[in-house]
């Protein structure tokens, strides 16, 4: 039983041709998903790319400056350090997509049946996001990585689970909004479930502020992890992160200065393009907000 | 909207324009710049500051447990005897002198006529019973109790076993003679008498706050604290500092040339480190690792380091199958480079740890077959049913979340893989689960370390008997346990005493069920200014001694 | 008013759940607040049990301390004997507290000022340079500014003091920049989107075609539409100041209660775990209600929903 397309299809290359024309013509977006694809590229590939294995070190060569052998230099015990930031930079990026992954599943199908069913399901729904919202987080994931140790699940479930929230809200707005208009009613009076409304109507069209949010709520997830593995309640060595190579670097910023100054280049410019990019889709996606203006 | 506007438009603007001068009046203050450094005010006006490590848990002698109160403490506090900060060799201190009986059990010391309270309050012998008898009191909970395990009876009282004081080895004879009997001759007693859970506390101000058995009154505060030593409390901000000044009824108040002393709780090492440079502090409690060639090469005269009497190593878990071999396990200890370790991972100038006690404990070393082999290494494993490691179960090391214990951890994982062909991994969990975790047994190697409470071999052996809740190991051997328990405190002589531990030591190595890897070293900044601290293995300053005198050309 | 009234009753039920979850939570946890290095014996373990009352059954344990709690008694903490939490967290408030207000001074100074100027001139120099040093800002974690600024004007430059709390002249102004500059980002952000959305409005054309100064047009009412966005901010602003006292604290030898909390879960000092989870979502749950309120008081329109009931 074929229905009429959630969003024509004609329309929908459009708004998403549009969407894509506004995206390129945004320099400094464009940059940032260059930069970006870039990254995630040589994370994927890093066992191929990386110029030494991982455990490598050699102690009597010690922390040495950016040479021909070591480009971005070798920490303490000898180890490379462009390899460690690349190997870093997988795990950041991992935590990053991973736990964003885990907040857009829930805040997304969370948000998308409260904003659908509304009524009483929708107002107990949101009462309890806003309950969530008046929790003090951060100091419950503390005090868990402490008593709990500090495991690489328990890191992705409870950034998720803060993250979440925010996405809940801004797709039950959107959905609300969606349900209101005439192809919905009119799936709804061709006598469709709910639950394929939801799917093939809804979610689509609720994708230009989730991939917004999405991009924007990774590089504050990045942070997070940098922030707990600067605590020490992060990533567990021998597993790195660029929190946790910065944090190490911080120790010795007077003597080894490229210890602090390549992986927080790396945090830093990956954040920088991930922010860039998620304003220039915001502009790019959001028709409101299309007029040309680059903050939010 | 134009009438909502006005209706603000007042209090907006003067909320911002609030908020602006707010911020610059942040800005001015900062531009005034820092000053005077605390060190160059300090030389001039006689205080030190002191890196302390960490907020003190508390201030009383009797419930502590930790290095950064001790500091504190030996200012504040003083007991019958202590220590030349050189030497380590016993002093008079409360007591002016003391008499040992032929048997060498019964001590009598002479309580100086001129020892004061720092209220005016004469010190007694009685004060001494008192504040022992408190130190045992069971209701308190004072984890150093074992301290006075020598005196006769004090651990039947600690326990609980005996309510009466008065059959516990300590008695006063008049005000100022104090007797104290020990079950056997211990040459190290004098020693035990300037740890912090043997001082004296002041009866009266302790009973005006709580009685005999009440922990974290508030008598320790500045204004109740009273106390004997060269220092007086004057102030304890939380988290922020101690400071004590000179206590003018201390009977050698003469000679004391300090004014004060400023401590600071200072955990992260690296501000620190930071703040030394920057001349707000005289000495540091640590210094960070990446910094040592720093000033090895910049300010050596800075850098002070001196041997400590501590023992880093690996417990084994001999409860365990392939660990109960002692083949298996002197193979892996005789496979760990300890000379790359402290040569390249530690660069503090840590020893490389053969035996379990530091060579030299007050003129023991411990003789030690254990070398760095790899080939005799790979024969006693082979030997083992192990050929090239082939079917030797993954060992897991297991150390407490700390980045030094992580690369000693890995570069003998390394080291290990390397000799013997077997798989390593290792685990870290944070401190408190850790010490469940081998208190319960849960792992197969374990990093430890046991820093000696006296300078006396006794101190790193006495460790190891089948029920010493410090071995953890599930190793014992009757012979060494009659060799330390039994044959060295009833030995007639100290050469004597010291072959009989040497022989328990030698029992235990063979066995090894731990794998010794360094001994410490103590490691400091020490502002050149500061005089009389010299380093020693107990790492034990004398404040009384100090004095600053800045250079004509300080760096 | 029925609106605060009723907000702060849900606040009731959300601390309940914070405090049952804390309290069972630490007491699951491996490793207890007397286990040492140095072994313990079992009678100094036996009567630290018996005074915090560790002896008996956990029920008992959360009714004790239930009672306690309910009289503002929060329990002598277990590492430092002779403090209570109480006195703990009073001691630690003032430093926390100051830091915070100073580092929300420097965001909320800084960050009106960087936005308004960027969205005065929006898509001109006046308004890259700041918006791009604001992402850097966004971009840039506590633990990694607070190290350079300290590099560069503490040891560098030796303009300013490198630690301390109130010792020193000035040695308040590395932290609070440190902690209040990601926010001075965001805000700078956040002023100059609502900036924007302002000045697109039919009231700013009115009053630009009655001929009035510009300067006055952006004082009289754009401030406003800056403002909005920013207060709604301040609330969640402020629980991620309190987060980011831990990191700023620790690197400025700060004697506030941010260093206690972290230290106090690694030591299992069970009962100022408690206290300072209790007081600091006291804390957040006040200050998003006084967010909440402030911006409802800026924006009847917003009054007006609330009372409807809406639920976002």
């Amino acid at each position: 039983m074929s229905v009429a397309l959630p969003v024509d299809a004609q329309q929908s290359s459009s708004l998403w041709g549009d969407a894509w024309w506004r995206l390129r013509r945004n320099r400094a977006a464009l940059a940032g998903l260059i930069f970006l694809s870039v990254i995630v590229v040589v994370a994927l590939l890093t066992p191929l790319l990386a110029p030494y294995a991982y455990e490598e070190q050699r102690l009597a060569l010690g922390a040495s400056g950016p040479s021909a052998a070591h480009w971005l230099g070798t920490d303490v015990l000898g180890r490379d350090m462009l390899t460690r930031i690349m190997y870093g930079g997988r795990v950041s990026l991992l935590v990053g997509f991973v736990a964003t992954a885990v907040a857009l599943l829930i805040g997304v199908l969370y948000g998308a049946v409260a904003g659908y069913v509304g009524g009483r399901v929708d107002a107990v729904m949101m009462r309890f996001v806003d309950i969530l919202y008046a929790l003090p987080f951060m100091i419950f994931i503390i005090l868990l990585l402490v008593i709990f140790g500090q495991s690489m699940l328990l890191l992705f479930i409870a950034i998720g689970a803060v993250e979440w929230l925010t996405m809940a809200r801004i797709v039950r707005g959107q959905v609300q909004n969606i349900r209101r208009q005439e192809f919905v009613e009119a799936a709804v009076s061709m006598g469709l479930g709910p639950w394929t409304i939801i799917r093939r109507h809804v979610i689509p069209n609720t994708l230009g502020p989730v991939i917004v949010y999405t991009t924007l709520t990774i590089p504050s997830v990045m942070l997070l992890e940098a922030f707990l593995s600067f605590l020490g309640l992060g990533v567990q060595p021998p597993q790195s992160s660029w929190g946790l190579l910065i944090s190490y670097g911080v120790e010795t910023m007077e003597e080894f200065p490229w210890l602090l100054v390549y992986p927080g280049l790396a945090l830093t410019l990956t954040l920088f393009a991930l922010n860039f990019l998620g304003d220039g889709l915001r502009d790019a996606l959001d028709p409101q907000s299309a007029s040309g203006r680059g903050g939010s | 909207m134009q009438k909502i506007n006005r209706g603000s438009r007042f209090n907006k603007s003067v909320r911002v324009g609030v908020l602006l001068c707010l911020l610059c009046t942040v800005i001015v203050a900062g531009g005034c710049g820092s000053g005077e450094s605390n060190v160059a005010s300090g030389n001039r006006e006689g205080i030190l500051y002191w890196g302390n490590g960490a907020e003190p848990q508390e201030l009383d002698p009797h419930i502590v447990t930790g290095v950064p109160e001790h500091y504190i403490l030996i200012a504040l506090l003083e007991g019958l005897v202590q220590k030349d900060a050189a030497t380590l060799q016993p002093q008079p201190a409360v007591a002016e002198r003391w008499r040992l009986s032929a048997d060498g059990r019964v001590y009598t010391f002479t309580i100086r006529a001129s020892a004061r309270w720092s209220n005016g309050d004469r010190l007694t012998a009685h004060d001494f019973v008192w504040s022992w008898m408190r130190a045992l009191t069971p209701k308190l909970g004072n984890a150093y109790a074992y301290m006075f395990n020598p005196i006769v009876n004090a651990q039947a009282y600690a326990t609980g076993e005996l309510t009466d004081f008065s059959a516990v080895g300590v008695k006063a004879l008049d005000d100022l003679t104090l007797q104290v009997t020990l079950d056997n001759p211990t040459p190290y007693f004098l020693q035990l008498l300037d740890h912090y859970s043997m001082f004296p506390v002041h009866r009266a101000t302790i009973e005006k706050f709580g009685s005999i058995g009440e922990a974290g009154t508030v008598w320790t505060r500045a204004g109740n604290y009273v106390g004997n030593g060269p220092f007086a409390l004057r102030q304890w901000d939380l988290n922020k500092k101690v400071i004590v000044e000179k206590n003018l009824l201390y009977w050698d108040a003469e000679n004391v040339r300090l004014s004060g002393i400023h401590y600071f709780p200072t955990e992260n090492l690296t501000t620190e480190e930071r703040m030394f440079r920057a001349g707000q502090l005289h000495r540091t409690s640590e210094v960070p690792v990446g910094k040592l060639d720093f000033y090895r090469e910049q300010q050596p005269d800075s850098l002070r380091i001196a041997p400590y009497l501590g023992t880093y190593f690996y417990r084994f878990n001999t409860r365990l199958p392939h660990l109960a071999d002692v083949r298996v396990r002197k193979a892996l200890a005789m496979t760990v480079d300890r000379e790359a370790i402290v040569e390249h991972v530690l660069r503090g100038g840590q020893q490389p740890a053969y035996s379990i006690t530091p060579p030299d404990t007050l003129g023991y070393t411990a003789s030690s077959d254990l070398r760095y082999d790899v080939l005799a290494a790979r024969e006693l494993l082979a030997a083992a049913g192990y050929p090239d490691g082939a079917g030797f179960p993954p060992v897991d090391i297991l150390y407490n979340t700390f980045e030094q214990h992580r690369k000693i951890a890995v570069a003998i994982q390394q080291m290990w893989k390397q000799a013997l062909n077997i798989d390593v991994t290792i685990r870290n969990q944070d401190w408190k689960v850790y010490l469940d975790t081998q208190a319960n047994g849960n792992f197969q190697i374990a990093r430890a370390a046991w820093i000696g409470d006296y300078v006396d071999p006794n101190s790193f052996l006495d460790m190891w008997i089948a029920d010493g809740g410090n071995n953890r190991t599930g190793w014992s051997d009757p012979d060494y346990e009659r060799l330390v328990s039994d044959e060295a405190p009833s030995a007639g002589s100290v050469e004597q005493r010291y072959a009989i531990l040497g022989e328990a030591e030698s029992i235990l190595l063979d066995a090894m069920p731990i794998i010794p890897i360094y001994h410490y070293v103590s490691i400091h900044l020490v502002h050149p200014s500061v005089k009389g601290l010299p380093g020693n293995l107990l790492n034990n300053p004398n404040f009384k001694h100090i004095y600053l005198q800045a250079e004509p050309a300080a760096p | 008013m029925r609106f605060i009234a009723s907000r702060l009753l849900q606040a009731i039920p959300v601390l309940l759940v914070v405090i049952t979850a804390t309290f069972f939570l630490v007491r699951a946890a491996p490793g207890g607040p007397f286990s040492a290095d140095r072994a313990v014996s079992p009678q100094v373990i036996k009567a630290l049990n018996e005074r915090y009352q560790l002896d008996q059954s956990v029920w008992q344990q959360y009714a004790a301390y239930m009672t306690d709690l309910a009289r503002g008694d929060f329990g002598p903490s277990y590492k430092y004997p002779g403090r209570s939490v109480n006195e703990m967290i009073f001691g630690g408030l003032p430093a926390t507290a100051e830091l915070g207000l100073y580092a929300l001074l420097v965001a909320v100074g800084i960050g009106l000022c960087a936005g308004l100027l960027a969205g005065l001139r929006p898509n001109t120099g006046q308004d890259y340079v700041p918006m791009t040093i604001a992402m850097l800002g966004i971009c840039m974690p506590a633990f990694l500014l607070g190290p350079l600024l300290v590099l560069v004007f503490g040891m560098r430059l030796e303009w300013l003091p490198i630690s301390g709390w109130g010792d020193l002249p000035g040695d308040k102004v590395l932290p609070s920049l440190t902690l209040g500059a990601a926010y001075a980002a965001y805000i700078a952000r956040l002023s100059r989107a609502g900036l924007l959305e302002v000045m697109s409005q039919d009231y700013i054309r009115t009053a630009r075609a009655k001929g009035l100064a510009e300067w006055r047009i952006v004082s009289r009412h754009a401030l406003r539409g800056a403002l909005m966005p920013v207060i709604a901010f301040l609330g969640p602003a402020f629980a991620g100041l309190l987060a980011g006292s831990f990191v700023v604290e620790t690197i400025f030898q700060i004697p506030g209660l941010g260093r206690f909390y972290v230290q106090a879960a690694f030591n299992r000092d069970y009962t100022m775990i408690m206290g300072t989870t209790i007081f600091f979502s006291v804390a957040i749950v006040l200050f998003n209600l006084l967010s909440d309120i402030l911006a409802t008081w800026l924006n009847p329109r917003l009054r007006l929903a609330l009372r409807k009931g809406s639920g976002t």
